[in-house]
Order: structure tokens, then sequence, then C-alpha cells
């Protein structure tokens, strides 16, 4: 609707609750973060301004470069294998065949159990006489350390968050969709097969869904911290010490604020380059320019 | 003949892939409920049982008891009660400006609405935690409850996409009979919303139930603690056996878990979007 004379605030004062939001939780506490990394700031005592001292602090602090490249290879390794399941489960859930309904409400469930819950639950799981390894060692396997072996610990990290993808599913299914299915009817008249079909039309057309879940992914697995501090602390041997977990100890056990509020803005940026990175990457196989 | 064999087979695989599935995914679940009734005896047990001797509910008394769990519960009931209602009603008024109106500078207050979702929490918790100080609000809720009134992004993002496929001349016809604007929003609009409202409301509750990361920075007594942040501290003790603290995560898992059956239509999407067409 489009308004005139005195009328022309209305549409202001609908979206004032936002902006004003946006200005006093996320525009001035962002703004005053930069500001903050600029200077020598710890809890108490004086604030020094000490310009880019603490971005330079950090291409020399080894803990920083441990943090980055644990979670640059988390997210490496999690965001395509939860992104590919949760199309796979979508796949599976296309289909109308009967009783589908109950198997959409099986797939969704894991995704209710989140947060310290699902450490806890996975801890158990994962316990070295765990039930995972009950069943890798009746499969003939060798049970692994998950939780105590540096080795492994990112893979337990990585199982754990795939469970709960259940939101990315429907995402995948509601584009799934969408699809029109002349597209496949045509193509199954010039004789294309399964595979084909599902790479020369599905994904094309499902691009969209593609590129805001993997973004999606790529910022939570950056901001990943609940699970990690409750399944392995960090641990063993910091083989799980993620930037998150690096930023909250520095601002909150070490009161090294500015310093804290510099390694922030450094994972914004790097964030930022991923998702760019991948959004031009994208239009190469996406039907929609993004 | 042999095609409807052909048939019937791969109707026989896909629901052996799909069960096969399901029990992969519900497997969790499961097996975290038998070890949470299991008795102490059992716990340990290798190989590990599936079903155990006995059901042991009393350990789920034992479990909530060894902390002020009640307290805890009620404390997160009430920050999420009230986180929701302000989300879901502050987000549908957001969505609704962005989503019937034209108006200067909507395109671009829309894009920058969206591009605050890649704003992670790490770079605004610090100066967040200051701003509370200064305002007496830390080791109060209203860090957990009152940013909640001015909308997210996310959800607005969702309920404006809904609101578009509204036809126009709706709000034209309210407008005619003399309703006001913000009459026309609360009397015609929002009730149109109800399946998106109970998607919001859903999904914010399963957000804000196991929130841990807000209750950990902004409380400090142990009387204001949520569950998570309970559940958290109880595994950190060591002195604790896993099956309470296996009995308090399914505790956990339960108002989710009815906020879903109540919902399950909505987030399943077997209704949503199909609102009102034509």
């Amino acid at each position: 609707m489009r308004l005139s004379g005195r009328h022309r605030i209305v549409p202001y004062l609908f979206i004032a609750p936002w902006i004003v939001g946006f200005l006093a939780f996320t525009l001035f506490p962002a703004t005053f973060s930069l500001w903050m990394s600029m200077f020598d700031w710890g809890i108490v005592g004086d604030r020094t301004f000490i310009g880019f001292d603490n971005y330079i602090r950090m291409f020399g602090d080894d803990t920083f470069y441990l943090a980055m490249s644990n979670t640059v290879r988390y997210a490496l390794i999690l965001v395509p294998l939860s992104v590919g399941l949760s199309l796979g489960l979508a796949v599976l859930l296309s289909r109308d065949v009967r009783g589908v309904g109950l198997f959409k409400t099986a797939f969704y469930l894991p995704t209710l159990l989140t947060g310290v819950a699902l450490a806890i639950v996975w801890g158990w799981i994962l316990a070295d006489r765990g039930v995972l390894n009950f069943f890798i060692a009746s499969l003939g396997g060798e049970p692994v350390r998950w939780l105590t072996d540096p080795g492994s610990a990112m893979w337990a990290m990585v199982l754990t968050t795939c469970f709960g993808q259940g939101a990315q599913m429907l995402i995948f299914l509601s584009a799934l969709k969408n699809v029109p299915a002349e597209l496949y009817e045509a193509a199954t008249i010039d004789g294309a097969g399964p595979f084909r079909k599902f790479g020369r039309i599905t994904l094309p057309m499902i691009g969209p869904a593609i590129v805001f879940n993997t973004i999606i992914s790529i910022i939570a697995a950056f901001q990943q911290i609940t699970v990690v501090l409750n399944l392995t602390g960090g641990g063993p041997d910091k083989a799980t010490y993620f930037y998150s977990l690096f930023v909250y100890e520095n601002a909150f056990r070490r009161g090294d604020l500015g310093y804290a509020a510099s390694n922030a803005w450094i994972m914004l940026i790097a964030v930022l380059v991923l998702t760019l990175v991948f959004l031009r990457l994208s239009r190469r196989w996406s039907y929609y320019e993004v | 003949m042999s095609r409807t064999i052909q048939r019937s087979t791969r109707q026989v695989s896909r629901y052996v892939v799909l069960v096969a599935v399901a029990v992969v995914l519900i497997f969790p679940f499961y097996w975290a409920f038998i070890s949470s009734v299991k008795p102490a005896s059992e716990q340990a047990a290798y190989p590990p049982s599936f079903w155990p001797s006995s059901f042991e509910w009393s350990n789920y008394a034992d479990a909530w008891n060894s902390q002020p769990f009640t307290r805890f519960f009620l404390n997160s009931v009430l920050v999420t009660t009230l986180s929701v209602l302000g989300v879901t009603f502050s987000s549908a008024v957001v969505a609704y400006g962005f989503a019937r109106f034209e108006f200067r500078g909507k395109k671009a207050l829309f894009t920058l609405l969206l591009a605050t979702m890649i704003i992670p929490w790490d770079v605004l918790v610090v100066p967040l935690y200051m701003q509370y100080s200064f305002l007496g609000w830390i080791n109060t809720y209203l860090p957990l409850i009152v940013p909640s009134y001015f909308g997210a992004p996310f959800y607005i993002f969702l309920l404006t996409q809904f609101l578009r496929t509204i036809p126009r001349d709706l709000e034209e016809a309210a407008m005619l009979d003399g309703a006001g604007h913000f009459r026309t929003f609360t009397s015609i609009f929002l009730p149109l919303m109800r399946p998106q409202l109970v998607l919001t409301a859903i999904l914010h509750t399963i957000v804000v139930w196991n929130d841990f990361l807000g209750p950990l920075v902004f409380l400090n007594d142990t009387d204001l603690f949520t569950l998570p942040i309970g559940l958290s501290f109880f595994k950190s003790s060591q002195l604790i056996d896993t099956t309470s603290m296996l009995c308090i995560s399914m505790v956990m898992v339960v108002p989710p878990l009815i906020a879903f059956f109540l919902g399950q239509r909505q987030i399943l999407g077997n209704e949503a979007g199909s609102g009102l067409k034509g």
C-alpha cells in the first residue's frame, strides 16, 4: 500500500521496533566493539588506545591460529556433510509414499534435542565403553576413543552436531516440492536416468536453497560453542578448541576485552569472506543469480 | 506382470531405506531414554543392554532433587514464555510493515535486516554486557527478554514471505470500512497469520528453551539459573552419575516435544504457506 500526506509515516511506525532494536542491540554494540578492538581494554584499570596492535598481536598468537584452523576444519567438514545429508533426507521424503508424514516426523525429531542436552546424550553414546563403540566392535572394528583421542574428537563434534539438521531438511523439502513436474517428464521422454535428472534439473532448481542452507551452516559452525563446551570442553589437547571458545575465554575468563573484540571482528570477516566466496562459486551451478 | 513386481520391489526397498534412516535418527533418543531408566548396576554394563531389566523411574526423582531443578525449570518457563510472546508479536508487526506498504528506503532497510543475520554473537556480546551492566540489567532476565520485543530478522523474513502472498485488496476493503492501520493489522492480518505465528513461536521456543550462552553470560545467581545452565553446571561438578544427567536431558526435551506435536502441521509444512490463495 502506498500512502500519501501525513500517513506516509505509518509504514515506518510498523517497522520502528526493528529499527530501534537494530540500533540498540546490533549497530551500537557492533560499532562499540570495533572501537574497543583498538584499545588495550581490561575489566579494571586504564584503557589505552593502541590502534591496530590487537590485530597485529593475533598474528603472533599460537592460540589464535589453533582456534582458527580448528574452526575452519570443522566448518569444512560439517557444512558439506550436513547440507548433503539433509538434502539426502529431503529427497527420501519427497516421494509421495504412504505414511510419509510419519517419516517426516521421525526425521525431524532429532532437531528437538539440542544444546547442552545434545552434548550430554552424545557424550554418553561416544564414551569409550559407550554404545557406538559397542556397535563398531560387533561389526569387527576397532573401538574409537572419540572424546579422549585428539585425532578423533573433531569427528565426535561433527557427528554430534550433524544430528538435528531438521530445519535444513525442511527447507530442502519445500524447495524440492516447487520443482515443476513437467521438467522431469520432459527429461524422461528424452531418456534421462535418475542421476542425470538429479544433476541437470533438481540441483540447479534448488540452487537457492542450497546457497541459503550453506550460508546458515557456515555461520552456525563458526559460532559453535555450546556443544563443544559441554561435550569436549575444547579438548582433548585443544583438538576441538574452536574460535568462539577462544573469543569467550579472552573476554570472560581473561578479561582481555579489547583483544576479544578484535578476535570477534576477525571472525566476522572470516565468515563474510567464506560466504562471499561461496556465493561467487555458486553462480556457476545455481539457476538463479544470487 | 513383471512390471508390477518391479514396482513393488522398488516400493519395498524405499520403505526399507526410510525405516533404516528413521531408526538411526531416533536411536540417540531411545538410547538416552533407556539409559536414564536403567538400574544403577546395569548402567556401566558392557556389552550394554538395550532393554532394562526393570524400569527405575526413581532415577528421575533422584536426579531432579539433587539440584534445585524445580527452580531452574520455572525460571526457564518464565524466560521462554516472555521471550516467545515478544518475538512473535513484534516480528509480526515489523513483517507487516515490510510486506504491505511501499515506502522510501524499504529495499535498503530490508537488505540491512537480512545482512544482520551474518553478524556473530561474539562481536556483540562484550559491548552488550557493558551496555546491560550500565543499565543495571546484569543478573536479571531483562537481557534475555527485552531484545525479543524488537523483532528477530529470521522470523521477520519468514512472516514477510507469507504476508506478500495475500492479495492486496484485503486491507483496502478494511480501510473503507473505517478501520485504522493498526486495527486492520490486528483484526484481519493477525488471524490470517495464525499458522505462521505458531511456527515462529515454536521455532523460538526451541531456541530460547535451550539457550545456554545468554544465561551463562548475563546471570550470576544460582537462583536465577535456567535449565541448560543448571544442567551444564551439574555436569561439570563431576560427582554426578551419568544416569542423572540423562534424566534431566530427557526432561529438557519434553517441552520442545510438546510444542512440536502441537504445531506439527505448521512445522512440517503440510499446511504452512497455503494460508490464503486467490
